[in-house]
């Protein structure tokens, strides 16, 4: 056997980026579960339909751009965006709903860019935000809860996705949206009234939240990704709720308890702003960038526009992200201070 | 018990360690013959001292040092000299060196040597020289000779010295079957180097998965005051730095060295050497090294001597060539590949290591950077690899040096923790190579450019110089022609006679009053401008160099060009006086020293448009007003020929028409030389 010639290190560790991405995939089965008992199969074929469509235009886009697809599927990068993007979308969306958040997360997001590592955005988050701004209707119209209406069952989800004319679901504002629009009722008269909310948060979306949660937790105990990140992104919106609310008057912008286990809070905290290559790099670095998504989340979700806010606190936190590389440098072994000189 | 500090990052790769541990230390022979390469070391490497035939001894010194940092080489057995030249020596790059190589006679005949009875009454740096003779050079690696590390600045104190016997790297054994084996060896080469430093305390690290060798030190140690610190095991913490930082809690500065925050490191198996040269007066002529990996039946730290080809050990160890898939000079995280097995053994040579495909397989290709970060956690020097790699892609130099790239100590933590697989060592190899490229020529292309104004300099003011002594001449010729002239054309003789008598009285007090004054005053011309040109040659290597003497010498210079303006306005003021009140202030008189005046502007003018004129360029423009000058020079002699004047004049001329023959023959060279770099 000819003797190889290449450079140290000659021993590798057992992580790779395939590994790394199907932990990622593995870890939000707890919270897509607990999705589908809520609110029935439509995220799964969310998820399953946005999978396909991911996995043949991340071909197509390797294809084009003359990388073999054979070699760079395996990092399961499609498959994630494609899941995350199915769990963000509302339940029962229409196929072509669907189709064009995947095509605007893998084509324009991601291989416009150069592919995987090389997105300064978060695909699914911009497939997801191209959806909202452009399809503002069917993107806030979420299925009631299991317990607050009837749940549809597989062939109506089906039937939903890919026959949208045939189909006649209910939808139903969200919590966040309700507690939006509130602007006479106690908080306290609010939760008594509507059964969308639950003990803490929006009835269902609470367990979601924790599934995401533990899920989550998962992944920091395999060491996917480190805790700076998403605690300081649930710490900072923690400390907005907890300054800005007031017992439970109609301006109170919810208890800090609502805001961490509703909407797209713990989803967000451990499988977006946790996304490496958008995010900012250093220790410090991702705690100053955890902590502004969250304080944008509040700040959009009580003064904003927008019921939720993960998705475009997240893109505006991804163009900081640079910036913020760029002052947080560690001090390097052996130099006084940090940052750039 | 003393405080342990952790540094940052480290990863924890398979020790892979008792494949090697299970026999003690065996003897690998002499091979039939020994290849010593002259620089095993860093520094500058050995000059041999034996010729081609020559018979040595054991211990022999076969090549001296060649420099101070530098160590000379000895001979492992006896034998046969057979040869000096260029042989594959262990190098990543698959060199091939100068090496002495010496046919073994099998006798083992030592030189006679003894070492030193009481060295504790010797000074250091007489010991010191006794470690510098016999060859040590830092055995855990770098190579750098001991001596020139054990030596203390005057005035320096010294707090820790520290043994390094951590050997971090997975595989490796050598250092701990030192320890278990020759712990007293150890304890008493220790005591040699804290004589030699004189620390404050004296401190062993080992890492914590050495337990049997731990104990055997503290064995040794007894109660001799030198502490064996054991600390968790974690990859790299045998870097040096790293391991100050474990003991001390401190850390080297940046770009400086141990000694700067009173610290001195030495390897563990150099401490062993070191007491063999100095207790025994034996020089650096073998080591242990450890034979490892799959590939080869029988394991085990070796003692080899230095110079034996690795084809010799792999066939002790018991090598099967067809179950290796690469040879490791080193361990598993910094060593490099050998592609030939006649390469020897060398100072630095800790390890061999032949692990088949399945144990280090062949590294995939790499996926995309995620940058996720894994990287920056291991990293020992707290630098984000992940964007060194970013910037090493894209060749942003300066974002690397930012980025503190030069801190990276190449241990391989990131490459190993990286998930995508991403050789990230290797760029920041390439990168530092390439920014130390970029370094030297920039010194080298600054270096010559100062060089070059510098001439130029100095031969526009050599043609200054000419210019105005030719123009001095041509008017003292002018003025005996128009005296000649006149007296010709003078019609009273006696009128003629007395005017004559006159004027040559009047040139007589005129020379006699200011010939000394121009000259004085065109010498402190002379000399203003040259020392002009040095202030100015100094500011420029100042700028270069980024000194903060600039400022000083801009000054300097301010001055020494007023002093110059001075001296030249002194100059054409004196000329114009004598050209316009002199005895014999004609029109005709007082047009060459303004000829003479405006030649020299007008030279000064020409150098400064030059200025940004490449050198060939500037050389050809040269060569063209020189040739203009000659024609010009050619026409006025054939003139002056034909009006048949003084022969001193036509003399003058003659020699100015030479003097530009030879200028122009020099420039024409300059030019060829220029065409020729250019074309280069």
């Amino acid at each position: 056997m000819a003797l190889l010639r290449v450079t140290s290190p000659h021993a590798h560790g057992p992580m790779s980026t395939p590994k790394v991405m199907r932990q990622v995939l593995l870890a939000t089965l707890p919270g897509v579960l607990v999705l589908t008992h809520f609110f029935g199969f439509g995220t799964l074929v969310n998820i399953l339909w946005g999978g396909l469509l991911a996995v043949a235009l991340e071909s197509l886009a390797l294809k084009l751009r003359g990388r073999s697809p054979g070699f760079y599927l395996k990092d399961c990068s499609a498959l994630v965006t494609a899941v995350l993007l199915g769990i963000a979308l509302p339940p029962y969306a229409p196929w072509w709903l669907v189709a064009v958040g995947i095509a605007s997360a893998i084509l324009l997001a991601k291989h416009l860019y150069g592919g995987l590592g090389y997105n300064p955005f978060n695909p699914a988050m911009v497939g997801y935000v191209v959806l909202l701004i452009s399809f503002p209707v069917q993107m806030t119209a979420w299925a009631p809860p299991r317990g607050v209406g009837e749940v549809p069952g597989l062939l109506e989800a089906l039937l939903a996705c890919f026959a949208p004319a045939s189909y006649d679901g209910v939808t139903q504002a969200t919590p966040l949206d309700v507690l939006k629009q509130n602007n006479s009722l106690l908080i306290g008269d609010l939760w008594k009234d509507n059964p969308l909310f639950g003990r803490w948060g929006g009835a269902g979306w609470e367990w979601a939240n924790i599934a995401f949660l533990a899920g989550g937790l998962w992944l920091l105990y395999r060491r996917i990704f480190t805790w700076h990140a998403p605690v300081a992104f649930l710490a900072a919106l923690a400390l907005m709720a907890a300054l800005i609310y007031d017992g439970g008057s109609s301006a109170s912008g919810g208890s800090p308890l609502f805001h961490l286990l509703s909407g797209a809070t713990m989803f967000g905290a451990f499988f977006i702003v946790t996304d490496p290559v958008t995010s900012a790099v250093s220790v410090r670095g991702r705690l100053v960038y955890g902590a502004l998504i969250g304080l944008l989340v509040y700040v959009i979700r009580v003064w904003g526009n927008y019921p939720d806010a993960v998705a475009f606190a997240v893109l505006i936190m991804n163009f900081a992200a640079p910036f913020i590389d760029h002052y947080t440098q560690p001090r390097t072994y052996g130099h006084k201070t940090g940052g750039t000189r | 018990m003393r405080k342990i500090f952790d540094f940052h990052g480290g990863i924890h790769p398979p020790e892979n360690k008792r494949q090697s541990l299970g026999e003690p230390i065996r003897d690998a022979g002499i091979p039939g013959q020994l290849v010593i390469p002259l620089s095993q070391h860093i520094g500058a490497p050995s000059a041999p001292i034996v010729a081609v035939g020559e018979r040595v001894l054991k211990g022999q010194v076969i090549a001296e040092a060649g420099g101070f940092v530098s160590v000379p080489q000895h001979a492992p057995s006896s034998g046969t000299v057979i040869a000096i030249e260029e042989r594959p020596i262990p190098h990543p790059s698959g060199f091939r060196a100068p090496c002495v190589v010496i046919e073994c006679d099998g006798r083992d005949e030592w030189l006679p040597h003894t070492g030193i009875d009481n060295y504790p009454g010797v000074s250091p740096s007489e010991l010191l020289e006794h470690i510098r003779e016999a060859g040590i050079a830092g055995m855990g690696g770098a190579g750098f000779p001991a001596a020139v590390k054990l030596r203390q600045k005057p005035g320096a104190t010294v707090d820790t010295l520290i043994i390094n016997g951590t050997e971090c790297e997975p595989y490796i054994t050598a250092d701990d079957a030192l320890m278990r084996e020759r712990a007293a060896d150890i304890i008493a080469g220790a005591e040699i180097l804290r004589h030699i430093v004189g620390p404050a305390e004296t401190l062993i690290g080992v890492e914590d998965n050495k337990p049997e060798g731990i104990a055997a030190l503290r064995a040794a140690a007894g109660d001799s005051g030198i502490e064996v610190v054991e600390f968790p095991t974690k990859y790299p913490s045998g870097g040096e730095k790293q391991l100050i930082e474990i003991l001390t809690g401190k850390q080297v500065p940046s770009g400086g060295l141990p000694a700067d925050i009173g610290v001195v490191c030495q390897n563990l198996g150099t401490t062993v050497a070191v007491r063999d040269a100095i207790l025994d007066g034996r020089p650096l002529i073998s080591r242990i090294t450890t034979i490892t990996g799959e590939a080869v039946a029988h394991p085990g730290n070796y003692e080899v001597l230095l110079g034996t080809p690795i084809s010799h050990l792999l066939e002790l160890a018991g090598y099967d060539a067809t179950r290796n898939n690469r040879l490791v000079m080193g361990g598993p995280m910094m060593g490099f590949t050998l592609t030939d097995t006649a390469a020897p053994v060398v100072k630095t040579t800790n390890c061999l290591l032949a692990p088949t495909e399945a144990e280090l397989p062949t590294p995939p290709p790499a996926q995309a950077c995620i940058r996720c970060g894994l990287c920056a956690e291991a990293c020992p020097a707290s630098l984000l690899p992940q964007q060194l790699f970013w910037f090493a892609r894209g060749k942003e130099y300066e974002k690397l040096e930012e980025h503190n790239l030069f801190d990276c100590i190449e241990c391989g933590a990131c490459s190993w923790a990286c998930p995508s697989q991403i050789p990230l060592v290797q760029y920041y190899r390439a990168s530092k190579a390439e920014i130390l490229q970029q370094r030297r020529d920039h010194d080298k292309s600054e270096q010559s450019r100062l060089r070059f104004e510098a001439r130029q300099e100095r031969l526009a003011r050599e043609a200054e110089e000419k210019e105005a002594k030719r123009a001095a001449r041509k008017k003292a010729a002018e003025l005996k022609a128009r005296q000649a002239a006149t007296g010709a054309e003078n019609e009273d003789p006696i009128q003629a006679a007395i005017e004559r008598a006159k004027a040559k009285k009047a040139a007589q007090q005129q020379a006699a009053g200011s010939e000394s004054e121009v000259d004085k005053l065109e010498q402190a011309v002379v000399t203003a401008s040259k020392r002009l040109q040095t202030a100015t040659a100094k500011l420029e290597q100042a700028r270069a160099e980024g000194s903060d003497l600039v400022d000083a010498l801009q000054t300097g210079v301010d001055k020494t060009r007023a002093k110059l303006e001075k001296a030249e306005q002194a100059l054409a003021d004196h000329r114009a006086a004598q050209g316009n009140g002199g005895a014999l202030s004609t029109g005709a008189e007082a047009a060459p020293v303004d000829a003479a005046q405006a030649a020299i502007e007008k030279a000064r003018a020409a150098r400064a448009a030059d200025a940004d004129l490449s050198p060939r360029d500037k050389a050809r423009k040269q060569l063209e007003s020189l040739q203009q000058r000659l024609a010009k020079s050619e026409k006025r002699l054939a003139d002056s020929r034909n009006a048949g004047e003084e022969d001193k004049i036509v003399e003058a001329l003659e020699a100015s028409v030479e003097r530009l023959r030879d200028k122009i023959a020099a420039t024409e060279t300059e030019l060829a030389t220029h065409a020729a770099a250019e074309n280069h």
